[in-house]
């Protein structure tokens, strides 16, 4: 493959100097972009970068099976491009984000409108699509949901309670994440990708600071990679017990919605042994971390983490056993394969379509180099699945963390960091529970953020969301949208 | 067999809802810093240490005056504890620090080193709310960390509907809003909207540093640092996020819960 792409390979967390990634004609990037997407890579991101009154696009590309990631770019433009996304779905809300922060428009992009602009105090969401004949009608939902959780509007087109088409607008929750980034890093920089999407927060937290000490020519000392790859692990537990927790509450199934909703706070409160928080805040800093998790304390953590995993075990066992619980989850709100592929789903929405990805497994960094954790799939692309995924992955990290908190990494707490080398390009994917947590910076002559760009996994699959609803009766959208559960601040930052 | 599971399980764990605040409050973690104690009469002279590393502006220092803190602004990471070289700020490990007023918030004079805590509501209110407050949460330009603890007030070991607080789908069923988030511009139209629809009287209640002063996104120019420059805040209760017992202390203090007969478990 190295000698067939065009564009320069880097594995993740490695950098490349601004000067060496390829540019070209904008068309030309576009065309090599849906050749590479054509075969087996994924789009990671798809950004602009400002050049004086131009700007130029970057394009960052996966190939999963070699365990790599390329980036290319255009030369600076103005005005208009030829739209990637009429050939290659997955780059649709790349494109209007592109859109919506340069003005470069994506001449032929079939639904061009706003990503999260505002327009006076509400997002500018533009017109929604809409289904005309006389048997249907149009639901709107929200900004502010039932619920105690984020805010977003759903438009559904609805024939009687057949959803026949979903619109999705966000944008409420945005805070000027990645404007605020612009010639830092600043004093302030760390907590605000700690927040970024505040159940995410260790997976955000790592791509950033791996990113640091990238841009450093450095890296983290193994002890701080292997506490953070335990942290990580003790997210994605919490997320998913609460998550299949609160799957069983929409259902109706409360022995496992009552059980599931305490152990997630047993598992926030490992996160809090190691750094008296619960959402790991900071556990995570450039150059390493500055919690130690002494053999005292990790053995009260591997105890309390068994007596954790049996209670899940059982709450998830009496969910599976129920036949109730599983006709509400099979075959509703499906996304096929060959659409999870199409709109370049993630993380475990894409596992529960029977596609392997998974960040841990495919582009390994830190810790995950030298112990993996085995990659949970299913295949029915329902909510059965992703709720089948969520307990998949609950035993295999469980077993993980067993693991490792019994072999621990000796040694320094913290690496000093030289600053960021300047001209340079860095990337840094983590697999958060959700996915792939993507974060790519590129530094001016100073070696400041000339541009962050952040992508949550949020961002790829909340179109699988629109179209996992598509047949779907609408009284199933609450536990659709639990399947998935994605982040409205992390799409929105 | 799954019922006869469950069954068997319910027995095994009975009543898992903690005693308090009948009984002591749940264990905290050791590394948990809980609120901040701020002796300005410690500084020396001339330090500007704390200032320059809060990454959030929480701390001041004017000309020979004494260092002040905004518990407000805090997101409790310590950084100003750690750097401090008189030990004029140090976390207390308490969890309570919800206070009715914004000032009461301001931490370093004499007399005030530490967070003014909230006092109740009026009688009125009391009269009202007391045995019965149903709150409308709105989440406005936050990273959904507050929301989560929130919620988890509601799973079986909190219980927080024992306290006849509870958490419902209108506003228009509501005697108040619970703000997380700074107010993201995006957010204005629909907070103004939900407050509006609440009949009066009603309180808000802002959790979280984001919702009282903007947090770690303070002065971005999408946020407005925080609910009340959208609506009157009754409540403020600092953290990021706050722990669950901090929010239900501050709910708790609201009704006057620590002076009256408390709820007893039926059991």
């Amino acid at each position: 493959m190295n000698t067939i792409s065009p564009f320069a390979l880097l594995p993740n967390t490695t950098s490349i100097l601004w000067a060496e990634i390829p540019a070209w004609p904008v068309a030309q990037l576009v065309q090599a972009t849906a050749v590479e997407l054509g075969r087996g890579a994924r789009l990671c991101a798809w950004f602009a970068v400002p050049e004086e009154t131009k700007a130029c696009i970057v394009a960052l590309l996966a190939y999963d099976a070699d365990n790599t990631l390329a980036v290319g770019r255009s030369e600076s433009l103005m005005g208009a491009f030829p739209a990637l996304t009429t050939i290659r779905p997955q780059a649709h809300m790349f494109e209007r984000e592109v859109w919506e922060q340069f003005g470069l428009v994506p001449v032929g992009h079939p639904w061009l409108k706003p990503v999260r602009r505002m327009n006076e105090n509400a997002p500018a969401n533009g017109e929604f699509f809409r289904v005309t004949g006389p048997e249907v009608h149009e639901v709107a939902v929200g900004p502010i949901h039932a619920g105690v959780i984020e805010p977003g509007h759903f438009r559904f087109q609805c024939a009687g309670e057949e959803v026949l088409h979903l619109e999705i607008a966000l944008g409420y929750q945005h805070r000027g994440v990645e404007e605020a980034l612009i010639g830092g890093p600043y004093r302030g920089t760390m907590s605000q990708m700690e927040t970024v999407s505040g159940d995410a927060t260790i997976a955000h937290a790592t791509a950033y600071a791996t990113l640091m000490e990238t841009l450093a020519g450095s890296e983290a000392p193994l002890h701080a990679q292997w506490l953070r790859a335990v942290a990580l692990e003790l997210e994605r537990l919490a997320n998913h017990t609460g998550d299949i927790g609160a799957l069983a509450g929409d259902v109706a199934f409360l022995p496992t919605a009552a059980a599931c909703g305490k152990i997630r706070g047993d598992f926030l409160n490992l996160t809090a042994l190691i750094c008296g928080n619960r959402f790991g805040r900071g556990l995570v800093r450039p150059g390493g971390c500055p919690h130690d998790l002494e053999t005292l304390r990790a053995e009260q953590l591997l105890k309390r983490l068994k007596d954790a995993l049996t209670d899940t075990a059982q709450a998830v066992g009496w969910f599976w056993e129920a036949a109730s619980v599983r006709s509400r989850f099979e075959n509703v709100g499906t996304v096929f394969p060959a659409q999870a592929a199409e709109i370049g789903l993630v993380g475990l929405a894409a596992r529960a379509c029977g596609l392997v990805r998974d960040v841990r497994y495919d582009h390994p960094a830190g810790w995950h180099r030298f112990a993996q954790v085995p990659v949970a799939v299913w295949p029915s692309g329902d909510i059965f699945a992703r709720a089948r995924v969520r307990s998949l992955e609950i035993q295999r990290s469980g077993q993980y963390l067993c693991e490792q908190l019994l072999a621990p990494a000796d040694g320094e707490r913290f690496s000093e960091l030289t600053p960021p080398a300047p001209d340079t390009l860095a990337v840094s994917l983590v697999e958060g529970w959700r996915g792939e947590v993507c974060h790519v910076a590129l530094t001016d002559a100073a070696g400041r953020f000339r541009r962050y760009k952040i992508v949550d996994p949020s961002f790829h699959n909340w179109t699988g969301v629109a179209l996992a609803l598509r047949g779907t009766a609408i009284s199933d959208f609450p536990i659709c949208n639990k399947s998935f559960n994605l982040s409205y601040c992390g799409f929105d930052l | 067999m799954f019922v006869l599971d469950t069954i068997a399980h319910r027995l095994k764990r009975g009543c898992e809802t903690m005693d308090y605040p009948n009984g002591p409050a749940p264990a905290l973690p050791d590394r948990y810093g809980g609120t901040l104690k701020v002796d300005g009469t410690k500084c020396s002279e001339n330090c500007n240490a704390c200032v320059s590393v809060c990454p959030t502006q929480a701390i001041f220092r004017a000309e020979g005056k004494p260092v002040a803190l905004d518990l407000g602004r805090c997101i409790f990471c310590a950084a100003c504890v750690q750097i401090c070289p008189s030990k004029a700020i140090t976390q207390t490990g308490d969890h309570r620090m919800a206070a009715r007023q914004r000032k009461d918030l301001i931490l370093g004079e004499p007399e005030k080193e530490q967070v003014r805590l909230a006092v109740a509501l009026n009688e009125k209110l009391r009269k009202l709310f007391g045995r019965s407050l149903r709150l409308r949460q709105v989440s406005a330009g936050g990273c959904a960390a507050c929301e989560a603890d929130t919620n988890v007030l509601g799973t079986i070991g909190w219980d927080l509907s024992r306290f006849g607080i509870q958490f419902v789908a209108s506003p228009r069923h509501a005697d108040g809003l619970l703000v997380t988030g700074a107010v993201s511009k995006n957010m204005v139209l629909a907070l103004q909207k939900a407050y509006a629809a609440v009949a009066t009287p009603k309180i808000v209640i802002a959790v979280g540093a984001c919702a009282i002063a903007g947090g770690p996104f303070i002065n971005n120019p999408q946020i407005l640092n925080g609910a009340a420059s959208v609506v009157p805040v009754d409540l403020y209760i600092p953290g990021c996020p706050p722990h669950p017992l901090t929010i239900l202390d501050g709910l708790l203090r609201l009704l006057n819960c620590f002076e009256k007969d408390l709820p007893r478990r039926t059991h």
